[in-house]
């Protein structure tokens, strides 16, 4: 361990760290702009990484400097890249994203969601040992669960995507402080996981562009056969 | 005890005559910011001259409540400096008087009159304006509730002069994620309180389209300067409580001694102008939210601000 200044400075630095990501959990969950969402995340995964180095030099476990480094090229460079790739500017021009509830009520299921993750979490607390317990795995728990709700309420394939992201990146923030000597290979593992998700997905999501016109997938509610005979009752929105 | 007399009454004088120096500065940077040439730093000084020396005109049917209204606007920020750490970081007399929600309320005050006194005319944007002030306001209260709920639950207090010392107590609580929550959401609510660009227009000429400026359309001569003075010493007394109490709550006059509330006034310019610096790129890179809209603004700082809370909880 290091001198206790040095350690509290540290600490200092990573509540911090905490503090935004949570922020930026919330943020994922008001914003209405599908390049706002991106940026949001991009955010969010530095602040990720940030807590990964700080958490990895407090302890001194390469392990963690190295999960650090994997979240730093993956989520801000190689997933926006992707997504870019995949799919038309058009999706990133959207200004207005459609969601199931309005964002006052949203953001305040979404508070409670958190306090919740902050009681679900006491246990898993209480059986860590004093030295390792950190505000990372309630706000990391909150993050799962911010961006689960995130999944739900959107409307739109891409802000649901970062939705899955996000809840990825909270159980990324809360495993960071439980385990510090995971095996690389599962991080690794994790992170290409997450690019294949992001790739599928975007493949998904222009398929479903080129066959409808735009990617609200909230409003297919209804099947349609195949070869609709002329009004035979499957209801299309246009 | 003359020393104390001569530091309130400094403190008092240098928010009454800063004030519009402050109002000058930002407005003479933005048009900087914006490529303008602009007014001098001392326009406001000369507005308040040219007004204090023209006639008032008062409606027929207009009530007591006009007529009163600009004494309650200009007198309600002097006396919410009397409660705050503007040049002192010891109590002064009335410092025990009320805390920081007391004083938010002695502001409040202010701004009930100017709503009473904007429907107390006939003019159709009065009330209109005065109809908007109370939807911000009443939206800003919870969020201005919590921020203060949470300070005392962070700094134990909600008393403007403790809770700063405990700040300089503490440097290594400052990036505390409460601390940062904190500073965002009560920066959000100075915008609103104050009526500055993601929630009103300040410097708008268009009706339809105002909602602080509006209140004050039906007041000429001495009751105008009164109430554009009034909105002027708001602002500094809300940033003097943002900075000295919670942003930066260093370069205050420490000892007793009248030599240093001197130096502390240049100080507290300088924090005051590097705050107007931050109110500038905040006004010229953001549009004016639609009226609707300014709920989810404040719903973001209350949300800011519990999360402020929560991390608290989290990190204890």
């Amino acid at each position: 361990m290091t001198d206790p200044p040095f350690t509290a400075a540290l600490d200092a630095l990573n509540a911090l760290a905490c503090g935004l990501f949570l922020l930026a959990a919330f943020a994922i969950v008001a914003t209405r702009q599908t390049r706002g969402c991106l940026l949001l995340f991009i955010g969010q995964s530095l602040l990720l990484a940030a807590s990964a180095f700080v958490l990895g030099v407090k302890y001194q476990s390469l392990h963690l400097v190295a999960v650090g480094a994997v979240n730093l090229v993956s989520k801000p460079i190689v997933i926006p890249w992707i997504l870019r790739r995949t799919l038309s500017a058009e999706v990133y021009a959207r200004r207005e994203i459609d969601q199931v509830l309005n964002i006052p009520i949203s953001l305040l299921i979404a508070l409670i969601l958190a306090v919740l993750a902050y009681f679900l979490t006491l246990p898993m607390l209480s059986a860590v040992a004093p030295q390792f317990r950190s505000a990372n795995v309630p706000i990391g728990f909150a993050g799962l669960l911010l961006g689960a709700y995130t999944l739900t309420v959107r409307r739109e394939a891409v802000p649901m995507l970062i939705g899955i992201l996000a809840m990825e990146n909270g159980a990324f923030f809360a495993g960071i402080a439980l385990s510090r000597d995971l095996p690389f290979i599962v991080e690794l593992a994790i992170a290409s996981d997450g690019l294949v998700l992001v790739f599928v997905t975007g493949v998904l999501v222009r398929a479903i562009q080129r066959h409808i016109g735009s990617t609200r997938v909230g409003e297919l509610v209804s099947l349609r056969e195949e070869s609709p005979a002329p009004g035979a009752g499957a209801e299309e929105t246009p | 005890m003359p020393y104390r007399i001569l530091a309130n009454l400094l403190q008092v004088l240098a928010v009454l005559l800063l004030s519009p120096l402050a109002a000058g500065v930002l407005n003479r940077l933005k048009e900087i910011v914006q490529s303008k040439r602009g007014p001098s730093i001392f326009q406001p000084y000369r507005d308040l001259w040219k007004l204090f020396h023209k006639d008032q005109v008062l409606s027929e049917r207009s009530s007591w409540v006009f007529r009163a209204t600009p004494y309650v606007v200009f007198i309600t920020p002097i006396f919410v400096t009397l409660l705050i750490p503007v040049l002192t970081a010891h109590p002064l007399f009335l410092a025990f008087m009320a805390d920081m929600v007391g004083a938010g309320f002695v502001l409040a005050l202010g701004g009930f009159f100017a709503a009473l006194g904007a429907v107390d005319t006939a003019n159709p944007y009065g009330p209109m304006g005065a109809s908007r002030t109370r939807m911000v306001g009443f939206l800003a209260e919870p969020v201005f509730v919590i921020v203060f709920f949470t300070v005392s639950f962070v700094a134990g207090s909600t008393i403007p002069y403790i809770v700063q010392k405990h700040w300089i107590a503490s440097p290594a609580s400052f990036l505390e994620p409460s601390h940062v929550l904190l500073l965002a959401a009560f920066f959000m609510l100075i915008l609103a309180e104050t009526g500055r660009i993601p929630v009103d227009s300040a410097s708008g000429h268009f009706e339809l389209a105002m909602i602080e400026e509006s209140k004050s359309l039906e007041y000429s001569g001495s009751g105008a300067a009164l109430m554009k003075w009034g909105g002027y010493m708001k602002l500094l007394v809300l940033m003097c409580v943002y900075l000295n109490v919670l942003v930066t709550p260093w370069g205050l006059a420490t000892e007793q001694r009248l030599a240093q509330v001197l130096v502390a006034i240049p100080l507290v310019a300088a924090k005051v102008l590097l705050f107007l610096l931050a109110l500038v790129v905040v006004e010229s890179s953001l549009a004016k939210l639609r009226l609707f809209r300014i709920s989810e603004f404040l719903g973001a700082a209350f949300i800011t601000c519990v999360a402020a809370m929560v991390s608290r909880l989290f990190t204890a």
